[in-house]
């Protein structure tokens, strides 16, 4: 390798980076959404590289389902203090409230789909003009197209057929009042190159990524964890597994997958073989083929 | 416990794929995924059933590649989608798109980023006008390797003279065109003969299979590390005490290396100053390349911000408001002579206005029709443009940051087309070879 090469994890930073400042740079309100799972401790990671000395120039944003993981909670208020970002927290519970958003019914009612809804609010409350997201173009087929820089228009939706092509390292962030954009820093990584990143940069994870103890139930192929949340149907019962989680979202519909991976070199060893994607272990995805698209279309992240 | 660390030296290659139709564009990509793991079960399992559903009998690996729905519908990729592969080695990301002829302007967004292009034909039907169009695009996107898959080789029974032929048919039309590097492969995507592993059906042929010469192809030299370049991406000041003083210029490296100590002029301003201290990632750096981001402080308090340019005293781009430029068209509306649009240079944005179309280039016969009064979309054509605040660039030739635009336009916000700089006035220097258009 001659000295002016780059490895493919400093390519990946310094383009994240890039796209970054160039959101602190075309847009007046934006905002980073923040779920406490590792995509978005890394994207935490990267606003703090991308600005330095200064803070991070926008808030954090968690769109709370209220179906979480306790240790992501914690972690979440541990790390805001620490990096010192201004938290904003808006919580599905209260769009349910206000009768803006339905809870769903069935034995594991998910919020994911509900996040949009106070999601867009949030948006509107805030006048966010561009939100960054940590999602990436492998985690899904209808990502595989997704724009670095995400059109929206001014109800939120996403049009797969209407996108602007982007070259080279140009980006058009123009848009009129009331739209507003969706940018994707990490739109190249995948899940390797993210626990790679963690591994390199020695970041710290909620321990749910990591191996443990945990009363699950095996539900059409997906592990999902005991909580408050969750009905058990006929013939179902919960037992406990040695379990680890690849992403955290909606605690309801975030399968786990046996694992005894106790450390980031054991998970990198053990993403390098898996045969499932990570999005596969997620229920919600499950429900048709084109569940994902449908989402995006209505304004998911 | 494994520490396998190997991945802190892989490095990142981009490439696109270009074939036409039935060429076996789809089923090649699914092997290299396939073959490096890149697609899992649950992927498998989703294709599986959509080709049931779509009543097909053998396993549709295209399913796999058309991501959305839109496109399943009717059947076409009508986008550029993005899919990443590794092997120890390298990291992958393909750029797929389509090779129908409509689509001109994916191929063009997939080709602007790309290290390399993968040129695909059919070994029983040779080079075909579609992988003309092709090379045409990757030469004047300026990607600066090309490998031509012959595919489809067990049809011709792995014939050596067949695959010279279509190499000696390849290299004629090619040298009209400007591709520092091409490499010609014979290969079986169905069967997999020369994608991972070397075949066994064609022990004439002497080179590497495609995957390894995908690991091994030497893309040290493909950005520019000549001309120092540094476009302002926004200024970073931090209220703080502990940082009183710093104003730092963020941006990422267009070329050339740039070190603390090293004089250099702002642009358009023609200020200069010293580099103080360069910021990367993780701390000061003794020296920056591209395509790094970076924030960089200077000894003198000079007027820079977002738009500007860093160069070195001794090395300096041209300034000038107006252009020439070959321009392929994105929009349905046809583009405007004498329009107004908005450009996006590096990290600058100005009006500007279309002040003559000199040509368009038949895609097809890759003749040039002087006598054409618009662009449509897909097409591509030679401009002048003036702007309306003096843009500070490079010849796209040699430098591909510095030499690219997009056009904006004004009401809709749309990207409408984009475009690669030649030089500045050279008013009638008249373009008379292909390889000048291909090579610009
Ligand atoms: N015999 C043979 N058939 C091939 C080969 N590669 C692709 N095909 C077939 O050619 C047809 C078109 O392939 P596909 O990958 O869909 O082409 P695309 O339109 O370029 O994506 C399919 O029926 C493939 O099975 C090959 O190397 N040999």
């Amino acid at each position: 390798m001659s000295s002016y090469n780059l490895t493919h994890l400093a390519q990946l930073e310094h383009e994240a980076i890039f796209i970054m400042r160039e959101v602190a740079a075309q847009f007046e309100r934006p905002a980073l959404l923040f779920s406490g799972g590792k995509d978005s401790i890394v994207m935490v990671r990267l606003a703090q590289k991308a600005f330095a000395p200064a803070k991070i120039p926008f808030p954090l944003v968690h769109v709370d389902t209220g179906h979480n993981f306790p240790e992501t909670i914690a972690f979440r208020d541990e790390l805001v203090a620490a990096n010192g970002s201004r938290l904003i927290v808006r919580h599905v519970e209260d769009s349910i409230k206000a009768g803006r958003a339905q809870e769903e019914k069935g034995p594991n009612p998910s919020r994911n789909a509900l996040q949009t809804v106070t999601l867009l609010d949030a948006i509107e409350e805030f006048k966010f003009d561009a939100c960054l997201g940590g999602a990436r173009r492998d985690e899904e087929k209808a990502r595989a197209k997704e724009r670095f820089f995400s059109h929206r228009d001014e109800f939120g939706q996403w049009d797969p057929k209407n996108q602007r092509p982007e070259l080279w390292n140009l980006f058009n962030g123009r848009k009129h009042t009331g739209e507003h954009f969706r940018v994707f820093p990490l739109s190249n990584w995948t899940e390797m190159d993210v626990w790679q990143y963690i591994a390199r940069e020695q970041l710290t994870i909620p321990t749910i990524y990591f191996t443990h103890e945990r009363e699950i139930v095996n539900r059409g192929g997906v592990l999902l964890a005991n909580t408050p949340f969750i009905t058990l149907m006929e013939g179902e019962k919960f037992e406990w597994k040695q379990v680890r989680f690849r992403t955290v979202g909606d605690a309801t519909c975030t399968g786990a997958v046996e694992s005894s991976a106790a450390s980031l070199a054991e998970i990198i060893q053990e993403v390098a073989s898996a045969r499932v994607t990570e999005r596969g272990a997620r229920a919600d995805d499950k429900r048709s083929e084109t569940a994902m698209e449908d989402r995006k279309k209505a304004g998911y992240f | 416990m494994s520490t396998d660390t190997t991945y802190l030296s892989m490095d990142l290659l981009r490439f696109t794929t270009a074939g036409s139709v039935d060429d076996g564009k789809s089923t090649l990509i699914g092997r290299l995924l396939y073959d490096s793991k890149a697609i899992f079960e649950d992927q498998l399992d989703a294709i599986e059933k959509a080709t049931e559903q779509r009543g097909e009998d053998h396993l549709n690996l295209s399913l796999l590649t058309d991501g959305l729905r839109a496109e399943r519908e009717q059947g076409i990729t009508i986008d550029v989608a993005y899919r990443y592969f590794a092997t120890p080695r390298r990291k992958f990301i393909i750029a797929d798109t389509p090779g129908h002829v409509q689509y001109t302007r994916n191929m063009v967004t997939g080709a602007s980023t790309a290290n390399l292009a993968i040129v695909l034909v059919d070994a029983r039907k040779g080079v075909i006008e579609q992988t003309c169009r092709h090379s045409f695009i990757a030469s004047l996107l300026r990607i600066p390797h090309v490998v031509l898959c012959v595919n489809k080789m067990d049809l011709v029974d792995w014939s050596e003279e067949r695959f010279n032929q279509i190499v000696a048919q390849y290299t004629e039309f090619a040298s009209r065109l400007d591709i520092p590097d091409i490499k010609f492969i014979p290969i079986s995507a169905l069967h997999g003969d020369n994608v991972v592993d070397k075949s066994a059906n064609m022990p004439w042929y002497q080179g590497s299979s495609l995957l390894y010469t995908l690991e091994t192809v030497y893309i040290g030299s493909d950005y520019n590390h000549v001309d120092p370049r540094f476009p302002v991406q926004t200024v970073i000041r931090p209220n703080s005490n502990a940082h009183h003083d710093f104003r730092g210029f963020a941006g990422r490296i267009a070329g050339g290396v740039f070190k603390p100590g090293d004089e250099v002029i702002a642009l358009p301003s023609g200020y200069r100053s010293h580099i103080k201290s360069i910021h990367g990632p993780d701390g000061d750096l003794a020296e920056a390349f591209a395509p790094m981001s970076v924030a960089i402080t200077l000894a003198d308090e000079i007027d820079l911000s977002r738009g500007d340019l860093l160069a070195k005293v001794n090395n300096q781009p041209e300034v000038n408001q107006t252009v020439e430029a070959m321009i392929c068209w994105f929009a349905e509306k046809p583009l405007q002579t004498n329009g107004k649009y908005l450009i996006r240079h590096t990290t600058r944005e100005a009006k500007c206005a279309i002040k003559t179309l000199r040509y368009k280039v038949n895609i097809n016969t890759l003749h040039k029709e002087a006598d054409a009064v618009t662009l449509g979309m897909n097409d591509i054509g030679r401009i002048q443009l003036r702007s309306s605040v003096p843009l500070v660039f490079d010849p796209y030739r040699r430098n591909r940051s510095t030499g690219s635009f997009i056009l904006i336009d004004e009401f809709s916000h749309a990207t409408v087309g984009a475009g690669m700089i030649l030089w500045p006035e050279h008013p009638d220097a008249p373009v008379e070879t292909f390889a000048d258009m291909g090579g610009l």
